[in-house]
């Protein structure tokens, strides 16, 4: 064998091979970015000579508008966000406690899990806008709770909803843990809860990962539906807005900005995903 | 041949021909690269350097088609791999179904025999989890001749058996090489390489280190770590 491992001196043949294989990614590099910028272009030619299009531009990028208009959605924003974080947290407690229910064994149990599949089954199917009607009108209504602020109820309803979506997410993680794991577990002497809490859910948590960030970001721009309820976040602030200036650009804005809050959310769980191959595909170039 | 994998240098310059018809053993202690060795000649792994010919044709060269390259070799894992979601008449048709475009009954046709011939042809419509470790690498072995591939690749294919299925799967492999298939297997049933393998390669941190006559290599070795591994390695038997 003539090659050269002590000065690793690639040979001519592999030399060639990488220049052929640069060339070829070179060339699929470029071709994809012609497509792109070419695509690009069709569309936004198509759109900017449409006979209507001066007045779509006017009626919904209109900068100065946008501008007038940015301080108010804003606030509306923050309060997405401020409610976005209690349903968090809402649901992670509450669809974990449902997900544990719903995979308890024991027959003492079956009426907790046929409540638990219940639930589930009526939210999922339930549409969120109209889960928001009942609990944000209907609840206050019965006047067995002190007056609460709109956005209080808007989070339940999200947290109702959404608890039902991802406790079926757990669910399927604490399933698709092999059930050797919780021999091997018990085998040691751990219990039940501990066994669940301390290696079922850490090994499930990381295989449902991705589908979480999904559910997690799917309820970042459903928050923007309590505005059905009277409460003044940045979509409902956006309306407020548009009525005033006889103008769709704060909707715009309004929508900007959730895509805005979502992006950090959507990279992060694209990386995570993407690490989470890496790690089990060790080694695999096919 | 050259291969590393990061810092790690896994092949460092292996050189080996193989013969039409010849059976190959390959072996070595763990991390010796005879299965990286392997996988590089069936494209599944990317070669840092060197070249791999099959029947006068560069494989390593890019303008290949690595997927056509491929249906011309069959390769048995330690771990079956057989796809648990298909009966076994499914995954030993498949190929010949999805890749060489026979008509569903042909395919069923060819692998229903090869499943006879096996003697595993009741257990056709089984699903693999239903089968032995022995059965499921028979069936593996099956599914990877069924296209009739020019080399068939085995790695460590008896590895994860227990030691009562071992002969199952060692005779289906004498059986083949009755039939002139080209096989070279990585392995560490030493008895079973003197007795079918033409030749044997030692590999040894990334080098082959002595490459004779099966009988030649594994009772006079030459080279004193290809002792040493012999040695021990019947010690620990």
């Amino acid at each position: 064998m003539s090659i050269d491992l002590k000065a690793r001196r690639p040979s001519a043949i592999e030399l060639e091979r990488r220049a052929f294989r640069r060339q070829q990614s070179t060339r699929s590099v470029i071709i994809s970015l012609v497509s792109t910028v070419l695509f690009a272009a069709v569309i936004w030619f198509a759109v900017v000579n449409s006979p209507g299009w001066q007045q779509v531009q006017n009626s919904f990028f209109n900068w100065d508008t946008i501008v007038q208009a940015f301080p108010r959605v804003g606030e509306g924003l923050w309060l997405n966000i401020r409610v976005l974080f209690y349903a968090t947290i809402g649901v992670a407690v509450v669809s974990l406690l449902i997900a544990t229910v719903r995979t308890l064994r024991s027959p003492v149990f079956f009426p907790l899990r046929a409540l638990a599949a219940g639930y589930t089954d009526l939210f999922r199917g339930m549409p969120l806008i109209i889960v928001l009607y009942l609990v944000g009108f209907g609840i206050p209504g019965l006047n067995l709770f002190a007056r609460m602020p709109l956005e209080f109820w808007g989070t339940i309803a999200l947290i109702t909803t959404y608890s039902a979506y991802v406790s079926e997410v757990f669910r399927a993680g604490i399933e698709s843990v092999h059930p050797s794991q919780r021999l091997a577990a018990r085998s040691l002497g751990l219990s039940y809860g501990k066994t669940l809490r301390l290696i079922v859910m850490p090994q499930a948590v990381r295989k449902v990962t991705p589908a979480l960030m999904n559910d997690f970001i799917a309820m970042q721009k459903d928050v923007g539906l309590i505005s059905v309820l009277g409460a003044v976040d940045a979509v409902r602030a956006a309306q407020i807005e548009t009525a005033a200036a006889f103008n769709f650009s704060p909707y715009v804005l309004a929508g900007l900005l959730f895509v805005l809050l979502s992006l950090p959310m959507i990279r992060l769980s694209d990386w995570y995903t993407a690490r989470l191959r890496k790690r089990e595909q060790m080694g695999a170039l096919v | 041949m050259v291969k590393s994998f990061g810092e790690t240098e896994v092949l460092r310059g292996i050189s080996l021909s193989v013969k039409h018809h010849e059976v190959v053993a390959l072996i070595g202690g763990s991390g010796s690269g005879k299965s990286t060795l392997l996988r590089c000649i069936n494209l599944l792994e990317q070669v840092d350097d060197g070249q791999i010919f099959l029947d006068n044709r560069e494989l390593t060269d890019p303008r290949v088609k690595q997927d056509e390259v491929r249906t011309h070799i069959g390769i048995v894992f330690q771990q079956f791999n057989l796809f648990p979601h298909m009966t076994v008449l499914n995954n030993v048709a498949l190929a010949n179904r999805q890749v060489f475009k026979k008509s569903k009954h042909e395919a069923r046709a060819e692998a229903q025999v090869l499943l006879d011939r096996i003697g595993l042809g009741d257990k056709a419509n089984e699903f693999p989890d239903r089968l032995s470790g022995g059965q499921q690498q028979r069936a593996a072995m099956v599914r990877a001749i069924a296209t009739n591939p020019r080399v068939l690749l085995l790695d460590e294919v008896t590895s994860a058996l227990d030691p009562e299925l071992v002969g199952e799967v060692l005779d289906l492999i004498r059986e083949l090489k009755q039939t002139g298939v080209t096989i070279v297997m990585a392995t560490h049933e030493m008895d079973f390489a003197k007795d079918v393998a033409d030749r044997v390669a030692f590999l040894d941190n990334g080098v082959i280190l002595e490459e004779g006559t099966a009988k030649q290599v594994l009772t006079k070795p030459r080279e004193a770590r290809t002792r040493e591994y012999l040695k021990r390695f019947h010690a620990s038997r």
